[in-house]
């Protein structure tokens, strides 16, 4: 599983936040939100909506691209009544997550805000990411081939 | 002379009806659940997310579960639920390289940065029926190794590049939209991103054999498995009013990377040449043959003589997609009534003719 911030860098806070909050489960967003953001108002300007993505490979690996096969995508877009404006997308269908996602992407651009979501949401999304990974790639190394030659007989 | 009927509305309900009570089965053993098959078919949902052309775990276990595990059934419901959903747009390219692997090998070279790791594969089991699974009880927890930090998988294609022993992928130009099939029909002859969309959405079964057939001589190509890779692959999309590439997630997927006879001429120094094959899911059977069939069908740009079906762009492009397949052959089963009657009736005819040539033969003159 690739770490999400690892393995590419990605210099922009927001994108870094959104990748975070793209993986997170239903509760990782639910129960932060209920628990320091109740009765947030927000406003609309996209309601979640569920579409396609077409998700593009690479002849050979890294040659010209093609159109591989399309994947579902949730996304969508809340403003806060300070007037940060939240975008939540991610693979699969999920309005609520999606809505959540981009409540909390909004709050983590408000400067009163963004350490309470690093801390309630980011840290223990990228936490449970980190261990997954961890553990896959455990499980993986384990099944690396070690060759060894036998002595072969001459005659 | 076409005749419209009516009837059959109560017959169809009930046997809809009758359909979803065998799907059930015996009531007193438990019903699966959508999350079972998700978990313990996987292959199962890999196949039908890559033949349905839609990566969605979920949809693709309902599917399998609606269809009674009738792959070809599950992969039609996803086809036609993917209709009703608008597009928002195309992926960033996938980049394979950067995957998170959990299967690697070769078979080109023993010893590689990175090294051969099994991960979980059916190779080297001896294929004998466990009925341990029949009974319950669970499987022992996977083995753990260290894992070293600086632990890298290049591509295999890359490091016989480095010695431009192999020919360089196409570079992409910006100028050339990429084809897409869901949106224009297959035209002929096809460009190779069209071929391989529809090569990764084939029917498993009839690539499968397709490339079986290049090996046995039908447009032989002399394939090395240069690497076969699995694992997850960040999928990023780009939002325009943010000006923003964003990371919507992880997919797992299959890559074949075909290591092929080479070519080259009095001027150029000879090179391997390729064949790729990509899939969703872990199905590394498909990307295999995807990439002889892919290698098969670049005959006309290699200069090969075209003299097999998996070298026939035309023949193997039209025939690949089991949904068209499916839908074709199982249309004889809906009423032909008139069309049989005017044949009926033109065989009668004609025997009526001979009878009566043979009784009058005169009146035939």
């Amino acid at each position: 599983m690739p770490d999400a911030e690892a393995a590419r860098p990605n210099p922009d806070p927001r994108a870094a936040t959104m990748a975070l909050l793209a993986r997170a489960t239903r509760k990782e967003l639910a129960l932060p939100l209920s628990a320091h953001w109740p009765n947030l108002a927000f406003a609309t300007i996209r309601a979640p909506e569920i579409g396609l993505v077409m998700l593009r490979g690479r002849m050979g690996g890294d040659g010209a691209p093609f159109n591989l096969g399309e994947a579902t995508v949730t996304r969508a877009v809340v403003e806060l009544e300070t007037g940060e404006r939240g975008y939540g997308q991610f693979l699969g269908r999920d309005p609520t997550r999606a809505e959540q996602a981009a409540i909390l992407e909004a709050l983590a651009q408000r400067e009163a805000d963004r350490e309470m979501v690093e801390r309630a949401v980011l840290a223990p999304i990228r936490q449970r990411l980190q261990e997954e990974a961890q553990r896959k790639r455990a499980e993986t190394a384990a099944t690396r081939v070690d060759f060894f030659t036998l002595v072969r007989a001459e005659g | 002379m076409y005749v419209a009927v009516k009837g059959g509305e109560r017959a169809i309900a009930n046997a809809h009806r009758l359909l979803e009570h065998e799907r059930r089965g015996d009531r007193k053993v438990p019903e699966i659940g959508t999350d079972q098959i998700e978990q313990q078919l996987s292959l199962a949902v890999d196949r039908v997310m890559s033949e349905g052309s839609l990566y969605d775990r979920g949809l693709a276990s309902l599917a399998i579960k609606q269809a009674r595990g009738d792959l070809i059934e599950a992969i039609f419901l996803i086809r036609a639920y993917r209709t009703t959903l608008p597009r928002f747009g195309f992926s960033v390219p996938l980049d394979t390289g950067a995957m998170a692997i959990r299967r690697r090998i070769s078979s080109t070279y023993k010893d590689l940065p990175g090294g051969q790791v099994l991960g979980p594969t059916f190779d080297y089991t001896h294929r004998l029926l466990d009925f341990a699974l029949a009974a319950e009880g669970e499987p022992a927890a996977p083995v753990t190794a260290p894992v070293d930090p600086e632990e890298r998988f290049p591509r295999v294609t890359d490091l016989i590049a480095q010695d431009d022993l192999i020919e360089r992928n196409p570079p992409t130009d910006p100028a050339k939209p990429v084809g897409d099939l869901t949106r224009e029909p297959l035209a002929f002859p096809a460009e190779r991103d069209l071929r391989l969309q529809n090569l990764a959405r084939g029917d498993e079964g009839f690539l499968l054999a397709l490339g079986y057939s290049t090996q046995r001589g039908y447009g032989r190509n002399h394939p090395f498995v240069g690497e076969i890779r699995m694992g997850e692959v960040e999928v990023e999309f780009e939002i325009p009013e943010l000006g923003l590439t964003v990371a919507l997630g992880e997919v797992t997927l299959t890559e074949c990377q075909m290591v092929n006879q080479f070519k080259g001429s009095l001027t150029e120094p000879a090179k391997f040449t390729r064949g790729y094959g990509l899939s969703f899911g872990h199905c590394e059977r498909r990307a295999m043959s995807m990439a002889l069939v892919d290698r098969a069908l670049r005959a006309d740009e290699l200069s090969e003589e075209r003299t097999s079906p998996a070298q026939d762009e035309e023949f193997v492009l039209s025939h690949s997609d089991n949904i068209q397949a499916t839908g074709f052959v199982e249309h004889l089963k809906l009423p032909h009534y008139v069309d049989f009657q005017a044949e009926l009736a033109l065989l009668r005819q004609m025997r009526r003719e001979l009878t009566s040539r043979n009784t009058h033969p005169e009146a035939a003159e």
